[in-house]
This record gives C-alpha cells, sequence and structure tokens, in this order.
C-alpha cells in the first residue's frame, strides 16, 4: 500500500475473503452491509450465480420503462440483448487469477465502498472505458447511488448502458440488480455543451450569443486537445456538487499521453485566465506601453509576431474572443483549482488501468510516478487483457515438443493441435506476465489486479458483471466454473 | 506466396477482400482464403489498389494496434531497393525511438536503419514549438523574437491552444520534407517517400483536415499559406492514409468509422492493415467441436500419453478450455474479418509476434509487405 493511498479501507490486502473486506470500510456501515450482501460468501448457490440476475434485467424493465419514458426504448433494447447474450455464453468469460507473488492486491470492493470519486486513467485501447462500467455496476449493485462519466463508449457498450443518445445528462441505466438498495446512472462526455453551459451560466445572453458565434469559440470548444480533459474536469465538479451519488467513476479522455489528463485542465485554466490573454485585451485598453512595462518588448514586436505566427484577421477574432470571455476569468481558473483539489482530496481514488504491452505498462508507469509526485491518491494498477493457463506444469516446450512428435508420426492431429495451442498460450502468457514483473519491479508497492482476457469486447450488463467480479477477485466465478 | 508462408512460419498470409472473402470466412474461419493480386485489381478498373506509388503514407489506427510498428515496417519496405524515406511522428512518444531500439530522437532527422539494396530509413519526431520556431528563422528570421514569446507562454499558445495551429505546423513539417527538393539524388526529391506515423484513428480526420479547418479561419498570412500547401499534398493524389486494426471489436469499429469519416473529408483512404494476426491452429471441424465444448477427450486424451505426457483430467480439461477459446476467438477473428473485407480497401495482413517485436521481426514485416504488393 502506498502512502498516498486515501482512506483505511485500503489497508486490508489479505487474499482471503471478501465478505470481510467491507466490514473495514470506515464510510457507513449500510455501504458495508450492501457490499457484504453482494459478495461471494452468500447464499446464492454456485452454478446459479447468474440467475437472479437473469430475472432483474427482465423483471424490472417495464416498471423503470414506465418511470423513465425518453430512454425507454433505446435502454430496453441493451437490457434485451445483454440477457439474450447471457443466454448464449456457455463458458465463463473471465476466471479470478491468483495474485502475483508478493504484489499487494488491489482492493476493489473496499475502494467501490469507501470512495467518493473514482478516477480510471490509462492510454488509450487498454479498457479503461469498460474499467470504469463494470466498477460502476459492481458499486451500484453492491447498494450504493453511482453515476459513471464515460468519454467514448464503444458503441455497444454504450448501447448497453442505455447511453444512445450524447445528450450530456446522467440518465438512469436500466437492468441493474437494485436490490441491495443502489442505483446506477451513466452519461457520455459532450465537451462543446459542456463548454456552452458554462457559457451561458456565467454571462448576460447578449454576450454569450456573441461568444457562441466566435470562430475562434467554436474551435476551441469543439478541438482543441486540451478542451476534453478541461470539460471532463469540469463535468466531474458539476457532478460532484450536484451531491445526488454516493459515488462518480470517471472515465478519462484518450489523451495522446495519460499524462495529459492532470495538465490539461491548469493549461487551459492558465490560458483562458492568464497573462497572454490578458495582454491581448490591452490594445483596447492600456495601449502599447503596458507591453514595454510587462514584457520588456514593444507592443509593435509583440503584435508583429503574433501577427505573422497566426494572422491579423485570426488574432482579431481572438481579440473579440478574450473580451466575451473577460468575465468568466476568474470563474475558469477557480473551478480548475478546486476540481484538481478535489482530485487529491481523501475520498478519491484513481485506478490506473493497462493492458499488458510494452507501452501501455510504461504509460502506466509514468502515471503512477506522477500520481505520487502531485499527491494524487493512488489506489493501484488494473491489467487487463492477461492470458493464463492453468497447464502450466506441462511447459510450452514439451507440449510443442510432444506436438511435434505426434505430427512426425502422423498420429493423434487433434492432440498435436491442442498442445500447439497450449504452447502458444503459454508463451503469450510468459511474455505478459514479464511485462508485468517489470512495472512492479520498479513500483513494488503499487497493489494490481490481474484481469484475464476475454474472448470478445464487453458489451452487455452480463459481460460487465463479470468483469466487475474478475476486478474484485470475486470467487463465486471459478466455483461456477 | 510460397516466400510469404515461410516466413510467417505456421502461419498463412492472406489478403482476402470484399464477397469472396466474407463468403470464405463465414464458417469457422479457416475457410478459403482468397488471394487477390494487384494485377487483378487493376484489370478491374476498381479503387486505386496497392502497390502504393505515394509520396506520403500516413498511417493511422486505434492505440494498442500496433501503427508504429506498422509504420516503420511500411518505412523499411519502402526503402528496400536503394530508396530513402523519412518516417516521421508527431506526438511527440517517442515511438520511433523504441522501435528502432535508438535514443530519443532529437529534431533533425537522422538515419535509424539500412534496408536491403542500399536504402535508408531516417527518422523525425516533428515537435510542433520547434517547428514553429524553425518557421519563424525560416521566413521571418524572428527565431530570437520567437525565443522571448516562447518565455510568455506564446508559444505554447500558438502550438497548443490557438486552434488547429499545433496541427497545422505539424502537417506543414510533413509537406515540408515531402516537397524537399535535393538535386543530388536521382529523383531531384530529397526523399523517396514519406511515412507518418499519424494521430490515432479517433483524431485523424481532424487532424489531416486542420488545414481546412484553418483556410476557414485564416483568410491570409503565413498560417494560411502553410495550410494551402498542405492541402496541395493531401488532396492531390500524392498521398494514402492507411489503417492499421486488430481482428477485434472496437479496433474495427473504429477502423469503419475512421474510413467513413476520411472518405467524408475526401482524403484518400489506402489499404487496411490487419495486424497482429494468429492463425487458427485447428482445423474447421476440430474448432466447432471446441466451440460446442464437444471435443473428444479420450482421443485427446490419448494423443497426450501417446506423445510421452501424462494426461491427468485436470490438464486435458485445461487443454480443452484453452482449445475452446481459442476456437471462439478464430470465430470472432472470422466476423471481424468480413467487417473489414467489406470496407472495399486493399487489406494487408501481419502475423502477431509472439515474443515480440525486435529490429528481425521488423525486416521480415517489410518483406511482408512487400510480399503482399502493398508498396514495391
Amino acid at each position: 500500500m502506498t502512502p498516498a493511498t486515501g482512506g483505511g479501507a485500503h489497508d486490508d490486502t489479505d487474499e482471503s475473503g471478501g465478505a470481510s473486506r467491507g466490514g473495514q470500510a470506515p464510510a457507513g456501515e449500510a455501504r458495508a452491509a450492501g457490499a457484504r450482501k453482494a459478495s461471494p460468501g452468500s447464499k446464492r448457490p454456485p452454478g446459479s450465480a447468474a440467475s437472479p440476475r437473469a430475472r432483474n434485467q427482465s423483471g424490472p424493465k417495464s416498471a423503470q420503462g414506465a418511470k423513465s419514458p425518453k430512454g425507454a426504448g433505446l435502454s430496453k433494447d441493451g437490457a434485451r440483448s445483454g440477457a439474450a447474450a447471457a443466454a448464449q455464453v456457455p463458458t465463463i468469460r473471465a476466471r479470478v487469477r491468483p495474485q502475483p507473488g508478493g504484489v499487494p492486491r488491489l482492493d476493489v470492493d473496499g475502494m467501490l465502498a469507501s470512495e467518493r470519486i473514482i478516477v480510471c486513467c490509462g492510454s488509450g485501447g487498454v479498457g479503461k472505458t469498460t474499467t470504469a462500467a463494470a466498477l460502476a455496476l459492481r458499486a451500484a449493485e453492491q447498494g450504493r447511488s453511482v453515476v459513471v462519466l464515460t468519454i467514448d463508449p464503444a458503441r455497444r457498450l454504450a448501447q448497453s448502458m442505455g447511453l444512445t443518445e450524447l445528450d450530456n445528462t446522467p440518465r438512469e441505466v436500466l437492468g441493474v440488480d437494485l436490490s441491495a438498495g443502489g442505483r446506477l446512472d451513466a452519461m457520455m462526455l459532450d465537451m462543446k455543451r459542456t463548454f456552452d453551459e458554462i457559457v451561458l451560466a456565467h454571462t448576460t445572453s447578449e454576450r454569450a450569443d456573441q461568444l457562441l458565434a466566435n470562430p475562434f469559440y467554436q474551435s476551441l470548444s469543439s478541438s482543441f486537445a486540451g478542451t476534453q480533459e478541461y470539460m471532463a474536469m469540469e463535468k466531474l465538479g458539476q457532478l460532484d456538487a450536484a451531491d445526488d451519488w454516493d459515488l462518480i467513476i470517471v472515465d478519462t479522455p484518450p489523451t495522446r499521453s495519460a499524462l495529459d489528463f492532470l495538465d490539461a485542465p491548469s493549461r487551459l485554466g492558465a490560458f483562458l485566465d492568464g497573462r497572454l490573454l490578458r495582454l491581448l485585451l490591452m490594445p483596447a485598453k492600456a495601449g502599447g506601453r503596458a507591453y514595454v512595462k510587462m514584457l520588456g518588448v514593444g507592443f509593435g514586436m509583440f503584435t508583429k509576431v503574433l501577427t505573422k505566427v497566426i494572422g491579423a484577421q485570426l488574432l482579431t477574432d481572438v481579440s473579440q474572443f478574450v473580451s466575451a470571455m473577460e468575465t468568466m476569468f476568474g470563474g475558469f481558473r477557480q473551478r480548475a483549482e478546486k476540481t484538481y483539489r478535489l482530485l487529491g482530496a481523501p475520498g478519491t481514488s484513481f485506478v490506473v488501468v493497462a493492458a499488458p504491452e510494452v507501452a501501455a505498462l510504461r504509460e502506466a508507469s509514468y502515471f503512477v510516478d506522477r500520481l505520487e509526485t502531485d499527491g494524487m491518491p493512488l489506489a493501484g494498477l488494473v491489467v487487463n487483457r492477461m492470458h493464463h493457463s492453468d497447464g502450466r506444469s506441462l511447459t510450452a516446450e514439451r507440449s510443442l515438443a510432444a506436438a511435434e512428435n505426434l505430427t512426425e508420426h502422423g498420429e493423434h492431429p487433434l492432440a498435436a493441435a491442442v498442445l500447439r495451442v497450449h504452447a502458444d498460450r503459454l508463451r503469450l502468457a510468459e511474455r505478459e506476465a514479464r511485462l508485468r514483473e517489470r512495472f512492479t519491479s520498479a513500483h513494488p508497492d503499487t497493489p494490481l489486479i490481474e484481469v484475464e482476457a476475454l474472448a470478445e469486447d464487453v458489451h452487455d450488463l452480463a459481460g460487465l458483471r463479470e468483469i466487475g467480479d474478475a476486478l474484485a477477485g470475486d470467487e463465486r466465478l471459478a466455483r461456477v466454473g | 506466396m510460397p516466400e510469404l508462408a515461410a516466413h510467417a512460419g505456421r502461419g498463412v498470409i492472406r489478403i482476402v477482400r470484399r464477397g469472396g472473402g466474407a463468403e470464405a470466412n463465414s464458417g469457422a474461419g479457416a475457410g478459403t482464403v482468397v488471394a487477390v493480386t494487384a494485377s487483378e485489381r487493376d484489370r478491374k478498373g476498381e479503387k486505386p489498389a496497392g502497390p502504393w506509388r505515394r509520396r506520403l503514407h500516413v498511417v493511422t489506427g486505434k492505440g494498442g494496434t500496433g501503427k508504429t510498428t506498422v509504420a516503420s515496417a511500411l518505412a523499411l519496405a519502402l526503402a528496400t531497393g536503394g530508396q530513402r524515406v523519412l518516417l516521421t511522428e508527431v506526438e511527440g512518444r517517442q515511438q520511433i525511438a523504441q522501435v528502432f531500439d535508438t535514443p530519443p530522437l532529437p529534431y533533425r532527422e537522422r538515419k535509424v536503419a539500412s534496408a536491403p539494396g542500399g536504402g535508408e530509413v531516417y527518422a523525425l519526431a516533428v515537435d510542433a514549438e520547434e517547428a514553429l520556431l524553425e518557421y519563424l528563422e525560416m521566413f521571418y528570421n524572428l527565431r530570437s523574437a520567437g525565443k522571448v514569446l516562447g518565455k510568455m507562454g506564446a508559444i505554447d499558445f500558438a502550438t497548443t491552444i490557438a486552434p488547429g495551429v499545433r496541427d497545422v505546423l505539424l502537417t506543414g513539417k510533413i509537406k515540408e520534407a515531402v516537397n524537399r527538393p535535393d538535386g543530388t539524388r536521382p529523383s531531384g526529391l530529397a526523399y523517396d517517400a514519406v511515412v507518418l506515423d499519424a494521430p490515432p484513428t479517433g483524431r485523424i480526420t481532424r487532424f489531416l483536415n486542420v488545414a481546412r479547418e484553418v483556410v476557414g479561419l485564416a483568410k491570409m498570412g503565413p498560417i494560411r499559406s502553410q495550410a494551402d500547401g498542405v492541402l496541395a499534398v493531401l488532396h492531390s493524389g500524392q498521398t494514402a492514409v492507411h489503417l492499421v486494426t486488430l481482428l477485434e471489436e472496437m479496433p474495427v469499429q473504429e477502423t469503419i468509422d475512421a474510413v467513413a469519416e476520411l472518405r467524408a473529408a475526401d482524403l484518400p483512404v489506402g489499404g487496411v492493415v490487419v495486424n497482429m494476426v494468429r492463425p487458427p491452429l485447428l482445423g474447421a471441424k476440430e474448432l466447432r467441436a471446441a466451440r460446442a465444448g464437444t471435443l473428444d477427450g479420450e482421443e485427446l486424451a490419448a494423443g497426450i500419453k501417446e506423445a510421452g505426457l501424462e494426461p491427468t483430467a485436470d490438464l486435458v480439461a485445461e487443454l480443452a478450455r484453452e482449445a475452446a477459446q481459442h476456437a471462439e476467438r478464430v470465430a470472432l477473428e472470422a466476423a471481424q474479418r468480413v467487417e473489414v473485407a467489406a470496407l472495399d480497401q486493399p487489406m494487408y495482413e501481419l502475423p502477431l509476434a509472439s515474443d515480440g517485436m525486435d529490429m528481425g521481426m521488423l525486416y521480415r514485416f517489410a518483406e511482408m509487405l512487400r510480399a503482399q504488393r502493398m508498396v514495391g
């Protein structure tokens, strides 16, 4: 456990049982009880684990549909396809893996029971959104009221959560097991709309119209490299202020580097609130001498260069944009700072997500270091898509040699092929384990959990539940298998 | 393709396209393979197919699909036979240096590899701030002024905040390399081809189209002329945008979306490189049985015993489970392959390097791309 981790609930890295973990959470017995209710030790017999949920998926559907008519039709589809897929899947898809030796285990259920904000970060293509959604679903089914903010979910995953329109408002996800008293809302971030809403909320309608029509604003609000990150933070601040949920889970934008995510808010905040924009405003106000005073460079020099770089007409648009934004300057910086503080406060946990690939783990490593530097509370690392074999007693080399031997004699082609499959899998698993160990040796105290690779992408609630079980090391699955 | 098959070991590298591909793969994924040569395509007068004779090859793909590896292999393939190729990246991640196992690239073109037949691959990590300073110096002799601006955040402003300026500078630098003259070389150009390891599929159209956006924003001025130059390179048959995907749902979906966006933006879509292909190790019948959970356990146990191993119940069950997962994956890959084939762009395939990538594998990938006539 790293010293940066917030909350006593994380101190238990004991693998032995989920039932005791919830009880140690300081954040309220009710929640802990909720966690216990859904934990593996409870009455549900092995083999029937899926059935109460399957019933639940079709059962309350109509009642909920009536409650929220707007999303009903679409969400029902999601629930239906979820139930259908569950019926088709004969085998379990993710098994709980033994914890690698000497590595503290990420206590997912403890975190879900006690935290108020969980931020999932990592490089692109590592299953970040799926992880965020699976955590949210698990927390909701353990009795917490949860909202998950996704940035750019895969279409079918979005559909399974009823996220068919990008309307920037959290909507209830249907098909969730509410028996523990929880609730799950989900939303997709619309960054331009979030920006527009800020503008509309903080200025007169006349000025807002002027600003919304400015080409510089339009471009900034839809395509600036940091806007998405900033707006995700802004939205997180709004969700936090609304105080409608016990837990907010945030997926982070697919930045070119995972580190951009932490910097972007302050960068945009600094820009919108900054010296440079004030300078751009000055020609209309104080005149050129101020430039000499502030920069030691004449006004002429300054505008000459800027004009050359971005063009005179664009500079005019920028100046107009700046005057229109002026009233909001303080607000932007204030909120950016507030959200940044929120991220570092007790009750927030960062979960770094990676895949067992060189680049993704390197990025994860950078991110872990960076969180530490910034004093941000790191809960741990999720390594998705690990391949494993329970037949490691038969090594890849022996398996392959046996296959060659059979092939040579033209015998037992089936066994030969299956032995090759096994050898292939072991080699992949060994390579992945080596990559994971590289991370572990650099960060021995970072708790982690490995999630097995699934044959197919997750796009229904049943699949998210399985991921959630695997994330929490929920033993029920192992017994089902 | 005997030469190719040899490189891929047991695997078979296939070029599957269109309707034929869909039918061939509708079974358990081990169906007949349709190989289409470039000359066949040309005869049919279809879309421009490989080999792609372009000056600029843009390589994009979803994160995790291995686009840097493919871009690097493509650069080697293009350089083979004595060409000089520039491989560039624009995201400041120093991915190329990692592929070629060199120290981080400075903002200076540097030779990173030789290709068979006297070819050379140079590499450059384009940095927006450096590109801006270079640009100021080149056109206005304003480098020192640029440094003053840097101190007060104006460079940051111009390169990361002013809409699109950063991407214009990056694409502008690529355009400069594509067009750079060199009288000492037979082609009269510094590089015979430029390969860009581009931003991922989710951002590629916006990145390449930034010039168009800037043309809308800046009616005149140097940024405008820079943007005009970029548009000329992208839209005059000198460029192809290749997409790298895996046979997995999300990368394929993103590829399909990106192709639609690129087409809508009138950007030249090139080939689709299917990366990390793992050939089926079981026959069609066995794949079906494995998926259905009806694999002949006794036969399996007998075979394991025959091979001199102890067929414990646990081991046989685990092997059957692994075979089932393998079969499941093969079936999903076949379905995804149909989706990719439906894009109607030429497809190329590269196998999974299960022991990880190294330079040796990179050269083999380059040969495979040439053998499949992506370039050459």
